[in-house]
């Protein structure tokens, strides 16, 4: 593992323009900002999730790391490399699926697809070959793979994708809501298919999305970013404590026994059959789930327990509620 | 694995040029797969060189002599300015799609490869259809070379040569320079029909009819006179009109790198303007 | 009927107004229409010099009202063929405009002439008056011309409608309509006589365009306004656009039927 970070952001900034139209004649400027002084560091192998809410600022972040847009203020390097100077040579080096957007020739064979990104990445012919059958087999293709792409179905079309993101084995690997629209089985394999990739090859990935199955399953460390700004850097643990979610203790007592409300730091949340199952829930930062145990202990005989973690999507909400 | 392309050396020629091929070829077959809608394409450019060489003929069922010319150097300078057209617009005439991919957001796809943006549009599609109309500027070229009055010699041939690919890549670099606008246009994409289209229709005139004006813009700043009819006036030696010398026919090469530098100046500026460099 | 006329009103004034959302792409259809209208005029002129001032009823000053009348005319009238009908009926959106209440060819037909009444002014007029100003014309200095120019002008809208509704109207059978669409664009403006005036045609070639309802589409509404036919003349062009009209509009209406029944036995 070198240590140059393979992404590696300094105050990004980057501002729009938007010459809307007040009334007839009139037009006024307002200038908008996108990505506001995000600064990140991601390290070869991470996988690293990147959240927020629709229009802030993911995608923008994400066209300034590939080179598209130049940013107004700020540095990035991706791979060591000056995205915007040294953009063709960054492209052999970091695949990207746009979830909305296709890379493929829609009206050719997948097949054919990928033999025009082999010849666009100049691969060596067995390299290329082997690659691809590797692809294929990962990823189960072979039953579409001289379907036209416009006759896919949405799961087979994104597996086609990262394929063809993958053939000229990057380093770096960017998803775009790779996963939007797909059904539960197909982000099951897709999510699989990602998690061994980077197992083998020791691939970085990069992942916005709006699934939090995705982040679970795939990331150790989440960026979230609210209206341009980078409102969490680390964790996923970590992120449920930070914005104080609670965490829920269920309880499986011996025999029925009334709601327990008075243990201290909790908050009783629900009964199940006549209060045999009690859901109980605590603030990590003021007690201890073996605390909380041995309260609820002393009231009543505990047969089983589980304990659930915050419900992500609360903890997102909560951030944004933070914030504003 | 594959190596990452930055460790490799600098390939040949022939493995540089093979993903432009590769996406041409693909776009070749599948265009002759449709074979019914191909036909009727090919038909349809067919008519359009026709009546586009009717509407010259038409003008000369009228008069016997316009601009200083007759039919027949005037056929001759149709078929160069036409043929060259329909080449150049073969090979580029599919850059009209670039507001499309802008509205859809589908250009930034071409970011992702390691192949300059412009050479991957430009590639990215071949019109054969037009080679139907190639028949008609032929037609009119046969014509003329045997009908009007040329002064034959090994020099003719050479300039005649040399005015054709000048012509072609003139009509290139009008498709690109419409491009390079598009990323400021979108919506008004049909303004650069003025100089596309109006610049094929000014390359089929005698250039002594146009007021000053017209001399400036297709002379000089869009140079489609220099595609043929100067050159024409050389090989049937008659003089050019004010302000081009009697050599201008022999600019055009001259006159293709300017549109060329104008032409990739302009993509440039408007590649700066879509990744928000420089303000 | 009045509750008829406020509902295909309603329709014209929102062509009209969907077209103003699109200001550059009419500017920029001007800029087109007055770079080809230069040309034109260059290479024309030159042509009635040759002749000696004369040719076939034209002098440089109505050759020119010719020009930039035509030239104007292009934001009006359709000869490009293109419509969102054809990817509505290929989609089988056209469903849907099947189930309102309206007439389909009168909506589309008000919708259409809304829209390009409102191009008038960032682009026909403003093509007229630039020929006007910097190259200057011959136009007719009583009224006559100028109403009956403006019925022309309408009828000739309408016309290039009729016509483009029944080439996509096709494509309930064909699946691409889009050669014939280039076919139209090709063969129409030629014989609607946009690039060369009509009366500069060989006689058989003519003979051939007034087959056509191209003649109808722009040159009558040209000839008209600028006064080169007139009276009598005048009077009978318009009526044989009439004729044009109410005839491709019945041939639209009767594929139209046809297309119904043929979406309902398909389950559309």
């Amino acid at each position: 593992m070198s240590s140059t970070p393979i992404i590696e952001a300094d105050r990004l900034t980057r501002e729009f323009v938007r010459r809307s139209r007040a009334g007839r004649l009139g037009r006024t400027r307002t200038t908008m900002t996108a990505v506001d002084e995000v600064s990140l560091r991601i390290d070869p192998g991470e996988a690293v999730g990147y959240i927020g809410a629709n229009g802030a600022g993911k995608s923008t972040t994400i066209k300034m790391l590939i080179g598209i847009l130049v940013p107004t203020s700020g540095s990035v390097r991706t791979c060591g490399l000056d995205p915007v100077r040294q953009r063709r040579t960054l492209a052999g080096r970091v695949g990207v699926v746009f979830g909305q957007r296709s890379q493929l020739w829609w009206d050719l064979p997948v097949r054919e697809s990928f033999g025009i990104l082999a010849a666009i990445h100049q691969l060596p012919a067995a390299a290329a070959r082997s690659r691809e059958q590797e692809l294929v087999d990962q990823l189960e293709m072979a039953a579409f793979l001289d379907t036209p792409v416009r006759q896919l179905s949405l799961g087979q079309r994104m597996r086609a994708e990262v394929a063809a993101a993958l053939l000229h084995g990057p380093e770096l690997v960017i998803l775009d809501e790779p996963t939007i629209g797909l059904d539960v089985l197909s982000k099951q394999r897709l999510r699989d298919f990602l998690l061994a990739e980077r197992a083998r090859h020791g691939t970085t990935l990069l992942l916005t999305t709006h699934d939090m199955g995705d982040i679970e399953r795939l990331c150790e460390r989440v960026l979230v970013l609210d209206r341009g700004r980078m409102a969490y850097d680390g964790s996923l643990a970590g992120l449920g404590r930070t914005v104080g979610a609670q965490r829920v203790l269920v309880v499986d007592l011996a025999e029925a026994a009334p709601d327990l409300r008075d243990v201290p730091h909790t908050r009783h949340l629900a009964s199940e059959g006549h209060g045999l199952r009690q859901r109980l829930a605590f603030d990590a930062e003021q007690t201890t789930v073996p605390r909380v145990l041995a309260e609820v202990s002393r009231r009543a005989d505990v047969r089983d327990l589980a304990v659930e973690e915050p419900d992500i999507e609360d903890v997102v909400r909560r951030i944004y509620a933070t914030r504003r | 694995m594959a190596e990452p392309a930055a460790v490799r050396p600098a390939a040949p020629w022939r493995t540089r040029l093979a993903p432009y091929r590769a996406v041409l070829a693909s776009r070749v077959r599948a265009q002759r797969s449709y074979r019914v809608s191909f036909a009727l394409d090919l038909g349809s450019s067919l008519l359009v060189g026709i009546v586009e060489l009717a509407e010259v003929w038409i003008l000369f069922h009228n008069v016997t002599v316009l601009g200083g010319m007759t039919f027949a150097s005037i056929a001759l300078v149709f078929g160069i300015a036409d043929m060259a057209f329909s080449l150049a617009d073969l090979a580029l005439g599919h850059c009209d799609r670039l507001p499309t991919y802008l509205r859809a957001g589908t250009l930034d796809v071409f970011y992702l490869r390691p192949q300059p943006v412009l050479a991957q549009l430009v590639a990215s599609d071949i019109s054969l259809r037009r080679l139907a109309r190639c028949v008609v500027g032929a037609a009119a070229l046969g014509y003329g070379l045997t009908a009007a009055d040329v002064r034959w010699s090994a020099v003719t041939v050479l300039l005649l040569a040399v005015t054709f690919v000048s012509g072609w890549a003139i009509f290139a670099a009008l498709f690109i320079w419409a491009a390079g606008l598009q990323f400021f246009l979108v919506n008004g994409a049909e303004m650069t029909n003025a100089f596309v289209y109006g610049g094929r229709y000014a390359a089929t005139q005698p250039g002594r009819v146009w007021p000053g004006a017209l001399k400036v813009v297709f002379g000089f700043v869009f140079p489609v006179a220099f595609a043929a009819y100067l050159p024409v006036l050389r090989v049937v030696d008659l003089p050019s009109p004010h302000p081009f010398p009697a050599w201008a026919g022999w600019c055009a090469p001259v006159a293709a790198v300017w549109a060329w530098a104008a032409a990739l100046a302009c993509w440039r500026w408007g590649m700066r303007h879509y990744q928000g460099g420089g303000g | 009927m009045r509750a008829l006329v406020r509902t295909y009103g309603r329709l014209l004034v929102s062509g009209f107004h969907e077209a103003s959302h699109y200001r550059l792409a009419a500017f920029a259809g001007l800029v087109a229409n007055v770079t080809f209208g230069f040309l034109k005029s260059a290479v024309l002129f030159a042509t009635v010099d040759a002749s000696g001032g004369h040719l076939r009823g034209y002098a440089v000053g109505s050759m020119s009202a010719y020009v930039w009348l035509s030239q104007g005319m292009l934001g009006l009238v359709n000869l490009s063929g293109g419509h969102e009908l054809g990817d509505r009926i290929r989609t089988g959106d056209i469903a849907v405009d099947f189930a309102r209440p309206v007439d389909l060819q009168l909506c589309y037909l008000a919708r259409f002439v809304g829209a390009r009444a409102f191009s008038l002014l960032p682009r026909g007029l403003p093509s007229v008056a630039v020929g006007a100003l910097v190259v200057g014309m011959a136009m007719p200095s009583s009224v006559t011309p100028y109403l009956l120019g403006l019925v022309s002008l309408l009828l000739g809208v309408a016309v290039s409608f009729a016509c483009v509704y029944v080439i996509h109207v096709i494509g309930f059978w064909l699946v691409e309509t889009r050669g014939l669409q280039i076919l139209y664009m090709v063969v129409s403006g030629f014989f609607a006589g946009l690039f060369v005036p009509l009366p500069l045609f060989p006689g058989w070639l003519l003979a051939i365009a007034d087959a056509t309802p191209f003649p109808s589409v722009l040159m009558t509404p040209v000839d008209v306004l600028s006064g080169r036919v007139s009276d009598v003349a005048a009077v009978h062009a318009v009526l044989l656009q009439v004729a044009w009209l109410a005839g491709t509009l019945l041939v639209g209406r009767v594929l139209t039927g046809a297309g119904l029944r043929k979406l309902e036995v398909q389950g559309g």
